[in-house]
């Protein structure tokens, strides 16, 4: 996920601080990974030095300055830019998992041993997102189902790969 | 070896039908109010562990306990008021008897243990509500929807207040959304009422239903959780 455009984006029905942003984004996207405060600030540096955003107002209280950021036309356009690309398909052949299994069989170590484990993680995570799905609202529920379709297409990935292992051992040569 | 506080059990099953093996050596045990399901590739033999353990087949060797007595023991009445009774049967399509309303549907197991129409009916009609049916208690299977059906198939299930419910492969003819609806009212229905839930499926996503999962290969099963 691209921070700096979720950020932007965030600032399109108007100016907000930096913890405001921050909070923001931890309530609608960062379920299991809160931003820190220095991402925050880092981003909007970055986002500030293209242009895309600038500086509405500059409050000093009791504490340090509080910057509050308003997105620019620029801005506006990056993100639409950015949305209208469609994300490039993960390819999954050079994934983790693919050089395990292959290494396991190199290695004489049990590569449908690997798999079930696997096996058993994919779906211990799949209870616990259904688990969060049934009792949330319909933000989780399609957070939850897209991170459930993706981890499902692993788990068949594992299936047929392990219905496959004596082939694969043969091809690699193990 | 019956492990302690199970409510059924099955210890080294071996089924073949003809030269081909289903089961070979297969194990399982399901506590009250657990859902278990049982996965695995097509032919691994599931469906015939299921169909073992609710007493419908009967395995060439083996044993299998329900609440401390041996299936293998009975006779065939016996397991049939057993079925009939404590058993509750969820299949991939409905079967219900086309010819009957679903209230009438829901009811008849009910009926076959006894109950008045009057007082089975009621019971019928609390479940399509619990199910989130209660709209087509009047109509007959034909008339309502693949989901529709499947919801008072498992409503019909839980009326008898069975202790075990067969479910096997129950939303392999379901859309996703009413796929999971289903399941979500099933395994809620089945946990409030300690009902256990052996659940036959090949779908990661139906098993993550489950409290657990067992899958079975070449006829063998496997518990990873358990022997981890």
């Amino acid at each position: 996920m691209s921070i700096g455009h979720t950020l932007l984006g965030l600032l399109e029905s108007g100016p907000r601080h930096g913890y405001d942003l921050k909070r923001a984004f931890d309530e609608k996207f960062g379920h299991d990974r809160p931003l820190h405060y220095g991402q925050v600030y880092s981003t909007m540096s970055r986002l500030l030095k293209n242009g895309l955003v600038e500086v509405d107002g500059v409050e000093s209280g009791g504490g340090p300055e509080r910057k509050r950021y308003a997105i620019t036309e620029a801005g506006i356009t990056d993100v639409g830019a950015w949305l209208a690309q469609p994300e490039k398909p993960e390819p999954y052949l050079q994934s983790t998992l693919y050089t395990k299994v292959v290494l396991a069989l190199l290695t004489g170590r049990s590569a449908e041993a690997l798999l079930d484990t696997q096996r058993t993680e994919h779906l211990r995570l799949m209870r616990i997102l259904t688990d969060r799905k049934r009792k949330g609202d319909l933000a989780d529920q399609l957070i939850c189902d897209h991170a459930l379709f993706h981890l499902e297409a692993d788990l068949r990935w594992l299936e047929l790969t392990a219905a496959r292992l004596d082939r694969l051992a043969a091809e690699v040569g193990a | 070896m019956i492990p302690a506080g199970s409510l059924l059990s099955a210890d080294g099953l071996h089924k073949a039908y003809g030269r081909t093996p289903a089961l070979d050596g297969a194990s399982f045990s399901i506590h009250p109010g657990e859902v278990v399901a049982v996965m695995g590739p097509s032919g691994s033999g599931k469906s015939t562990l299921l169909h073992c353990l609710a007493g419908i087949v009967t395995p060439d060797r083996g044993t299998i306990t329900y609440a401390g007595r041996e299936l293998s023991a009975m006779s065939d009445a016996e397991r049939s008021a057993l079925r009939r009774s404590e058993f509750g049967f969820v299949f991939q399509f409905g079967q219900l008897v086309p010819e009957l309303t679903c209230v009438e549907n829901i009811a008849l197991p009910i009926r076959l243990n006894g109950t008045k129409r009057k007082d089975a009916e009621r019971t019928a009609r609390h479940w399509l509500e619990r199910l989130e049916v209660e709209d087509v208690g009047a109509k007959r299977p034909g008339e309502v929807s693949g989901g529709q059906g499947q919801r008072v198939a498992v409503a019909r299930a839980l009326a008898a207040s069975p202790k075990v419910i067969f479910a096997d492969e129950p939303t392999g003819a379901l859309d996703s959304l009413n796929g999971e609806r289903v399941m979500e009212l099933l395994t809620e229905a089945a946990r409030s009422a300690n009902v256990a839930v052996v659940l036959v499926t090949h779908e990661a996503r139906v098993a993550a239903y489950s409290d657990r999962d067992v899958t079975v290969r070449d006829g063998r099963t496997r518990d990873l959780e358990h022997t981890a």
